[in-house]
């Protein structure tokens, strides 16, 4: 297609024909170098037996992932997470919601309003866990001040340690930092709806609920479904905020499948039932992750 | 013309409503910001004062002062220097590769889903064999070590939102430079680069943001020297006592850099939280 006229131009190792390769080479490289070989790494582990008392990189076999089926542990782990995302991500995608309704409409300072309320959002989980952390404490934070207000008398909840309120304590917690997130996209696909529509519904004197439900909500799930895919997606790998106000605990009741890997690789040193653990999450992750890009927008 | 009137005045009712509801909803939320704002100026007998106080007596800075003295400030460094070269990194091998697949649509949609999917997979899975590698090669608690891992991490992301900076530049520039004689990199260097000028600075930032937030690859692969400021956090946490002065100070010592950069950012944080799917 393009006549190369002198012979550097022919000698260039950015023509078109290599350029395309070449400008994707470095990135390439430097996934498959973090990305896919750990992976086929941790799956060679897998089929051994190294502990922290024994290194034997003779095969064992599918012994590993055998022994993912009796780990009750690990069972209960998928379910703790799988407790937090599904109470944590409707409320956020709710509260968002209502959120973004109330600065829908002209609202002079909305900028300012707006540009205060995210920050929950862009601060390091860690610093979130850390700050709930200090705002429940039982004697020096304000939680128990205001409930005891409220009450009429002396509120003391052990929210990091209580069995009854570890999970309210990290849900208000996920939920303070990550409301924001869910209002921002919200916002943004509520402004986006086709304002003749709802004129036009408006002057057929259709109530709010059928607006809702036949305007609102079809323009808005394409970005719902990518917020609820990013949200649900983090919330699977939740691991700093559990790590900053309870450690995992009382004993492994809020353990959830991040922080359980953690404990078995880099606590037990169970080398290889860790990699068979990992691998696995990968696995099905990488399953979800590809059926639910497909049924989203986010790749044209 | 009263129907109107009442209209009106019902509009600014709803309006000074909506003022109050929307100062009290953003109060919530800030209000543990400030508390941790706050606890960082308090002194230790306010700060263990029961009930607790909601103002210090006073604005002091001792508590970022021991910070320095001790010498902690050093994670803040460390957190500086770690995501500020892996961002720089994984910015310029990422947009190569955006350019690619925006123009040439090299490797089709299998390669781009399979990259975006590269930012999806949790992190704790990666890094497992990560850390049994970086034992065997000595690069547990290394700059490069901790580097590598954020440039890898960042660069799904980082092609994913230049893609689509790339896509939204007309294609009529590059072409007329490559008839005026420009070779595909000069095209790529002279036209695309500064075109894309705000794409890059949003992603840039928002790069920065992830790898200065991140706590759980920092965790595992640091020890004592490249410790960043949110593993320092937590080394602050006792089991029977909390240092709140430390916690406090560095916690915003840490948050700052990143209030300032997201703000100046504001206008691109939809997009970039959004992966590129809202354009807001």
């Amino acid at each position: 297609m393009t006549s190369y006229t002198t012979l550097s131009d022919r000698l260039s190792v950015f023509s078109d024909i290599n350029f395309k390769y070449l400008m994707i080479a470095p990135a390439i490289f430097v996934l498959l170098l973090v990305g896919l070989f750990p992976l086929v790494y941790s799956l060679v582990v897998s089929f051994q037996n190294i502990t922290m008392t024994e290194v034997d990189d003779s095969f064992v076999g599918l012994l590993n992932y055998r022994q993912l089926f009796k780990d009750l542990r690990l069972w209960q782990a998928l379910g703790h997470t799988a407790l937090i995302t599904a109470i944590a991500l409707p409320l956020e995608l709710l509260l968002g919601f209502l959120l973004a309704q109330l600065f829908l409409e002209r609202l002079p300072g909305r900028q300012i309003f707006v540009a205060l309320l995210v920050l929950p959002t862009v601060l390091s989980p860690i610093v979130a866990g850390a700050t709930w952390r200090l705002m429940f404490d039982v004697r020096f934070g304000p939680i128990g001040q205001i409930l005891s207000v409220l009450a009429g008398h002396p509120v003391n909840i052990l929210w990091t340690v209580n069995p009854s309120y570890v999970y309210p304590g990290i849900i208000i917690c996920e939920v303070w930092q990550w409301t924001p997130f869910m209002f921002l996209l919200l916002l943004a696909a509520l402004s986006n709806v086709d304002q003749s529509q709802l004129e036009a519904a408006e002057l057929d004197g259709a109530s709010y609920w059928r607006v809702l439900r036949q305007i609102i909500i079809p323009a808005i799930r394409p970005v719902v479904a990518i917020a609820v895919l990013i949200r649900g997606l983090d919330l699977f790998r939740i691991f700093d905020i559990i790590w900053a106000l309870t450690e995992g605990g009382p004993g492994s009741m809020t353990e959830t499948i991040s922080l359980y890997t953690y404990v078995i690789g880099f606590v037990q040193f169970d080398t290889s039932y860790t990699a068979a653990v990992a691998f696995l999450v990968v696995a099905v992750l990488s399953v979800i992750v590809t059926l639910a890009l497909r049924r989203t927008e986010l790749v044209r | 013309m009263r129907m109107m009137a009442g209209r009106a005045r019902r509009k600014t009712g709803k309006l000074a409503l909506r003022y109050a509801a929307a100062t009290i909803v953003t109060i919530i939320f800030l209000f543990p910001v400030y508390w941790l704002f706050m606890i960082s100026f308090k002194t230790p007998d306010e700060i263990f004062h029961v009930p607790p106080l909601w103002v210090p007596g006073e604005i002091q800075f001792s508590n970022y002062w021991v910070l320095f003295k001790d010498g902690d400030v050093k994670v803040i460094w460390n957190s500086l220097v770690v995501a500020g070269t892996s961002s720089a990194i994984a910015m310029l091998l990422g947009t190569f590769c955006a350019y690619s697949l925006a123009r040439f649509n090299t490797g089709g949609e299998n390669l781009a889903m399979w990259i975006i999917s590269q930012r999806m997979i949790p992190p704790i899975a990666v890094v497992f064999p990560i850390f049994l590698i970086y034992v065997y090669f000595g690069m547990v608690d290394t700059y490069a070590g901790l580097i590598l891992l954020y440039t890898a991490f960042n660069l799904p992301y980082v092609i994913w939102m230049m893609r689509g900076y790339i896509v939204d530049i007309p294609l009529e520039l590059e072409e007329s430079a490559l008839v005026d004689g420009c070779t595909r990199w000069q095209t790529f260097w002279r036209v695309v680069f500064p075109m894309a000028r705000t794409g890059l600075m949003a992603t840039a930032v928002f790069t920065f943001v992830f790898a200065w937030n991140d706590f759980l690859f920092a965790l595992i692969l640091t020890r004592t020297e490249v410790i960043t400021f949110p593993v320092m956090l937590t080394h602050y946490f006792g089991g029977q006592s909390n240092f709140w002065a430390k916690i406090a100070a560095m916690s915003v010592l840490g948050t700052l850099p990143i209030f300032v950069a997201v703000t100046l950012m504001q206008r691109y944080l939809v997009r970039g939280i959004s992966l590129g799917a809202v354009k807001g």
